[in-house]
């Protein structure tokens, strides 16, 4: 395709492709009679009213839901971190009995639809009693800790069998155990694997909904998407604007991931066939 | 299987350095493996396997999560033959999520396809295009773009106001029954970044002589698109296809989002997914769902394998062939 026609196809697919975007920025900062009568992206009269009434709208403020939020998904990734990279130095790096069966093993879980494992998973942990429970996090975060994500295990292992073997092995020659090889040569040559693992995991969990939805029944427990759906049952016209805001909010921290690490991103999907 | 670990130590005068060379593919780390592996075993015995076969217990059992699981009571078949023969929101479901499969999936691909071709020339602003492409998708399934994308084909939404510009009545689309999962399709396929991603990746390993001996040999864009294109891209284009197709079918957020959690209108979104929730969190019939979902799972299994027979006749791997 002539370059011209290349750009004004491309131009086009980009307006579509950003429109819904634009539009709820616009939307977030348009007064109510302004949603109704302005039909424009653009505002007439930028006002942040949104976001106070959508930040105080529920009786615990969003404030409460955007720590909730954060800090689920930072244990998710500190406990996806360490588990997931433990598990693929032995899968991708050491010898030992049933390794073969092990990695088939691994290889099944990560075909297995999350949708399955909620029923029994949620039977488990209310009979633990760990369903709203004192706190109510445990059901969403040990799973992580234990390295079930197998999708950044297969990541780590496929980037560590990429370290040159040589590496290792002159370490071993020289003395070396396993638990150094492991500390002092594939850690910290698994930065990439590492932090591709960190911002995956962040942002998914960020935008998980699912098992947010399952697990967390508790106003003062809500995390940021559960709270979100707060705004659906209350349909009036006026609360279109603050939820819109709120949306908007949601939205930044992914996004400002996504400015930080694009090209990291993009490079860790073209290796692994990673999904947004 | 730990013993014979802790006689082999892992020091430099043990048997591994004496075995160095030929003999080292040999040396077994059984302790140190099983040790770095411990976190993931664990979490496979109870956070997987375990609650698998419980959930398989329970399929076959009339349970309501609020009593102890000692009271679920045997019911034997009875919850796959209700689901099978009794339930027709059930196969509704089952329908609902296939035709949403069948449509989105194929328009995504076409879709990231035909944008990655647009992007694979090296031009000024081409990391921008890719990257403001892949945004929708990095949202991916939150409840702020479902949000969004819900109150832009309402009656009054974004979506009508720009039809009414070119005079066109707009449907009361997400309330409306016809035309509420075509919304949701829409939004399935508007994310098509992450598989043209995948795709950009895959065109650059397409030789670049390929197209030069066809162009002199006089082929046009067409049959450059139809003879090299397509097939070096086979293998890509499966992987996102399979990809793609289990992702569709798991489909919740944007339903649940749409119907406030009913599936609505008129059971028009009522995916398999949220079906499942809708009987297990909902109504609490955690047997009956437990065995929604032991046949969802046996159903991901089949179609992955159906597509993995049929990628046989199509996907087209350079490196195993004439060689």
């Amino acid at each position: 395709m002539r370059r011209p026609l290349r750009y004004a196809a491309l131009i086009l697919i980009v307006a579509v492709v950003l429109y819904p975007l634009v539009w709820m920025v616009g939307t977030s900062f348009k007064s109510p009679e302004e949603i109704v009568n302005n039909i424009g992206l653009v505002p007439q009269h930028v006002t942040p009213g949104n976001f106070a009434e959508g930040w105080h709208k529920f009786d615990v403020g969003f404030g409460r839901f955007f720590l909730n939020s954060a800090m689920v998904s930072l244990l998710t990734v500190a406990g996806n971190v360490m588990s997931c990279l433990l598990a693929a130095y032995a899968l991708g790096r050491l010898r030992f009995r049933l390794r073969g069966m092990w990695f088939a093993v691994m290889i099944g879980t990560l075909l297995l639809p999350g949708h399955v494992l909620i029923i029994p998973q949620y039977i488990l942990f209310r009979n633990l009693g760990w369903v709203g429970g004192d706190w109510p996090y445990l059901p969403l975060l040990v799973p992580h800790f234990l390295a079930t994500e197998a999708f950044f295990v297969f990541l780590m292992v496929q980037f560590m069998r990429g370290i040159p073997r040589e590496l290792d092995e002159a370490a071993i020659i020289d003395g070396a155990s396993p638990y150094r090889v492991f500390r002092h040569v594939i850690l910290p040559l698994s930065r990439p694997a590492l932090v591709t693992t960190a911002i995956f995991s962040f942002i998914w969990t960020w935008n998980d909904f699912f098992r947010q939805l399952v697990y967390l029944s508790d106003l003062k427990d809500y995390t940021v998407p559960v709270a979100l759906t707060l705004f659906i049952d209350s349909t009036s016209e006026s609360a279109v604007g603050p939820m819109f805001a709120m949306s908007l909010l949601s939205l930044v921290p992914v996004f400002l991931f996504f400015v930080a690490f694009q090209r990291l991103l993009v490079e860790g999907i073209n290796t692994s066939g990673l999904k947004g | 299987m730990h013993t014979p670990a802790r006689t082999e130590p892992p020091a430099p005068r043990g048997p591994a350095a004496g075995r160095r060379g030929s003999g080292r593919a040999r040396r077994r780390e059984n302790l140190p493996g099983y040790l770095f592996l411990g976190p993931w075993l664990l979490g496979l015995m109870a956070i997987t396997a375990i609650p698998m076969l419980l959930s398989l217990y329970l399929s076959f059992t009339d349970y309501d999560v609020l009593t102890p699981l000692s009271e679920a009571r045997w019911v034997g078949w009875d919850n796959y033959e209700r689901m099978f023969t009794a339930d027709p929101s059930y196969w509704h479901a089952v329908r609902v999520t296939v035709t949403f499969a069948l449509v989105a999936v194929p328009l995504k691909l076409a879709a990231a396809l035909g944008v990655a071709l647009l992007l694979n020339r090296a031009f000024r602003g081409v990391g921008l295009f890719r990257g403001l492409f892949y945004l929708p998708s990095l949202l991916g399934g939150s409840v702020a773009l479902a949000i969004v994308w819900v109150s832009m084909f309402n009656r009054d939404g974004a979506f009508n106001s720009l039809l009414a510009l070119f005079g066109v009545q707009g449907a009361p689309w997400v309330n409306d029954p016809t035309w509420a999962l075509e919304t949701l399709m829409l939004l399935a396929i508007w994310q098509f970044g992450a598989p043209m991603v995948i795709f950009l990746a895959g065109l650059k390993q397409v030789p670049a002589e390929l197209y030069e001996a066809a162009a002199v040999d006089g082929a046009g864009t067409w049959r450059q698109f139809a003879h090299i294109t397509l097939p070096m891209l086979s293998p890509v284009i499966f992987f996102n296809l399979v990809l793609e197709t289990i992702h569709g079918f798991q489909g919740f957020t944007s339903a649940f989002v749409l119907s406030n959690g009913t599936g609505g209108p008129v059971d028009s979104t009522l995916m398999y997914t949220l079906n499942l929730y809708i009987n297990g969190f909902v109504r609490l019939e955690m047997g009956y769902a437990s065995a929604m979902a032991w046949v969802f799972l046996l159903a991901i299994g089949l179609i992955t394998a159906v597509l993995f027979r049929t990628g046989r006749f199509w996907v087209h791997y350079s490196d195993s062939e004439g060689q």
